[in-house]
């Protein structure tokens, strides 16, 4: 799948005479695509639009010159070279793991195989697994296998219903890591459905936001989430993400130092990961804005490690105790949630250069 | 046990175990197309059909026998067509008595694997689309399979309801030995004849195989219960 690729919707469901989906959009059929919007916006509405399990009208689908739907053309489910994996992990219960795992992968022709089954097996590290039943499986173990039956199938394109919904706080954090190695080392484009901002910010480079069966948003994560209008619906999940590169460890202190924004001229120190990362590799980190605060002058004598210089660019007052402003730093976007008083007693106002004291920083991969 | 009893034997069986295999031949699409057929179309007269596969459980088996019997006869239309055929009429013979036990039974069968079907649900049959499996590759590899309590179920309650049956067998079968006589007739016949001893054999012979037969759909369904969480 070259970048240019394209996967292209066009979708309109009604459900009781209300428009479920609406939508006409052009995908990046490359990366992972996050859709996100509150339950009942039609996210898996579109999925599911998408794989051939509903059908549209009117509707089109293509993944590049591949039309799937239109006015003469239907594909049914089977005949689409997809991957699936619904929020429950929807294991077949009258198969051991490892039939499971090839139910699709014998279905599909051995030249057109491009995954091989020990290697999604190894990614998954499912290999303990393969004799048991689904039943004697733990929920994260199910959806480990859910995903690599898709795979196995060597689809051309990944869609995900909620894959971690189902699960635990702990299993989901055990899980992230596997989406982010599968987008990576097999190179298939993916849907990702989820109402979990942190995911998408994890996750995927480009970013849906659908509202009422509408797309509100649509454009790379980064500038999606750096948008107030948009921040300021997702509470204290409002943050922006930034994009750097390792440049040092610091083991004596735990710290690592990251370069961010044009020619890699902002600096910023966050706690090492474990394993330490090598100077060098990419790295994206995730700022909250309720752990952004603002000063005029770089303070002295404080427990702070991060102060970037910055400039105001947006100020969102909604009359109420708190403000949401959007800074630039190095040319990267922050966000900076303060209490309103603060604004009007530091007199901010779009263009004024200011220092962004940064107090917690997530280290996202 | 005498000639005739074993005679009798044979033939209940035989019957019970076609009209087994011809239900759950015929009884399976049927089961599959009430439980997931479409809505439109055809699929309007699903609702219809599940009564009209229902009302063996309901009607008395001697009206049905008696509306068999006018439609085997000579001047019936089952019996017009078996005689344009060649085949005389089907009356009284073991032919008419197996038609007449495949309606009587076909709720028994149907029913347990209709409920099987709906047990399903969508996602599995979704989960088979995604994975390149078409329909018919579905239903065989992924409906059937699972829904094999049902089908199991289904096909000991259709032969021990054949086994069990009276009216109709009376009605369209009459008590023809070695042609249409079955189990509970004799048994109605020794009691008739106040020959309780004979009649003790058979009925409690009845008895242990159907409490055999329902014991051993537990020991079986067990046993899948545990391969499927081992």
């Amino acid at each position: 799948m070259t970048a240019n690729t394209e996967l292209a919707i066009r979708a309109v469901v009604r459900q009781d005479d209300a428009f479920a989906l609406d939508v006409d959009l052009r995908l990046p059929a490359h990366g992972v695509t996050a859709i996100l919007g509150p339950s009942g916006s039609g996210k898996t509405t579109l999925l599911r639009a998408v794989a051939g399990l509903s059908r549209p009208s009117p509707g089109r689908v293509a993944l590049g010159d591949a039309v799937w739907q239109d006015e003469t053309v239907w594909l049914p489910t089977h005949r689409r070279p997809i991957g699936f994996v619904f929020q429950e992990a929807s294991l077949f219960d009258h198969l051991t793991v490892a039939g499971n795992l090839d139910f699709g992968h014998r279905r599909v022709p051995p030249a057109r195989r491009r995954v091989a089954l020990d290697q999604v097996i190894d990614l998954l590290g499912i290999g303990p697994l393969l004799d048991r039943r689904p039943a004697r499986l733990s929920g994260g173990e199910r959806q480990r296998v859910a995903i690599a039956r898709a795979l196995a199938a060597s689809p051309a394109l990944l869609l995900m219903d909620e894959p971690l919904a189902a699960l635990d706080a702990a299993r989901k954090a055990e899980l992230l890591p596997y989406f982010e190695r599968l987008a990576h080392d097999f190179n298939i484009p993916m849907l990702y459905v989820t109402h979990a901002i942190d995911e998408a910010a994890y996750l995927s480079q480009h970013l849906l936001l659908l509202e009422q069966g509408r797309c509100a948003a649509f454009g790379p994560t980064a500038q999606i989430l750096a948008r107030l209008d948009i921040a300021q619906g997702q509470g204290d999940g409002a943050g922006a993400l930034l994009d750097g590169i390792v440049e040092s460890t610091d083991a004596a202190y735990g710290l690592m130092s990251v370069r961010f924004g044009n020619d890699h001229t902002g600096h910023i120190r966050c706690l090492q990961t474990t394993p330490p990362r090598a100077a060098g590799s990419p790295v994206r980190l995730r700022i909250l804005a309720r752990d952004v605060s603002i000063a005029l002058a770089p303070a002295q004598d404080t427990s702070i490690l991060n102060i970037v210089p910055a400039t105001v660019r947006e100020i969102a007052d909604t009359g109420t105790a708190q403000v949401l402003l959007r800074l630039n730093t190095h040319g990267m976007p922050l966000l900076a949630r303060i209490t309103r008083k603060s604004a009007d007693t530091l007199a901010l106002v779009p263009g004024m250069p200011v220092y962004a004291q940064i107090k917690g920083i997530a280290v996202l991969d | 046990m005498d000639a005739a009893s074993l005679a009798t034997i044979r033939l209940s069986i035989e019957l019970a175990a076609a009209t087994t295999v011809i239900l759950l031949a015929f009884g399976t699409p049927l089961a599959w197309w009430l439980a997931r057929g479409s809505a439109h179309g055809l699929g309007r007269l699903r609702a219809p059909m599940r009564a009209l596969v229902a009302l063996p459980l309901v009607l008395p088996p001697s009206v049905l026998g008696f509306y068999l019997l006018l439609a085997l006869g000579p001047n019936g239309p089952i019996g017009r067509v078996t005689q344009a055929l060649g085949w005389g009429t089907l009356a009284f013979t073991f032919w008419g008595l197996l038609i007449g036990s495949i309606i009587y039974s076909l709720p028994f069968v149907v029913q347990p694997i209709v409920q099987a079907f709906e047990a399903i649900g969508n996602r599995p049959l979704e989960v088979a689309a995604t994975l390149r499996a078409g329909p018919l590759d579905a239903f065989w590899r992924v409906a059937l399979p699972l829904a094999r309590p049902g089908l199991m179920t289904g096909a000991v309650m259709g032969f021990a309801h054949t086994l069990g049956e009276f009216g109709v067998v009376l009605m369209i079968g009459g008590n023809i030995p070695g042609q249409t006589r079955v189990l509970s007739v004799q048994i109605y016949d020794h009691v008739e004849a106040l020959e309780y001893g004979a009649a003790h054999w058979l009925a409690g012979g009845m008895l242990l195989f159907a409490l055999l037969a329902l014991l051993a759909v537990h020991a079986v369904q067990a046993r899948w219960h545990r391969k499927a969480t081992a």
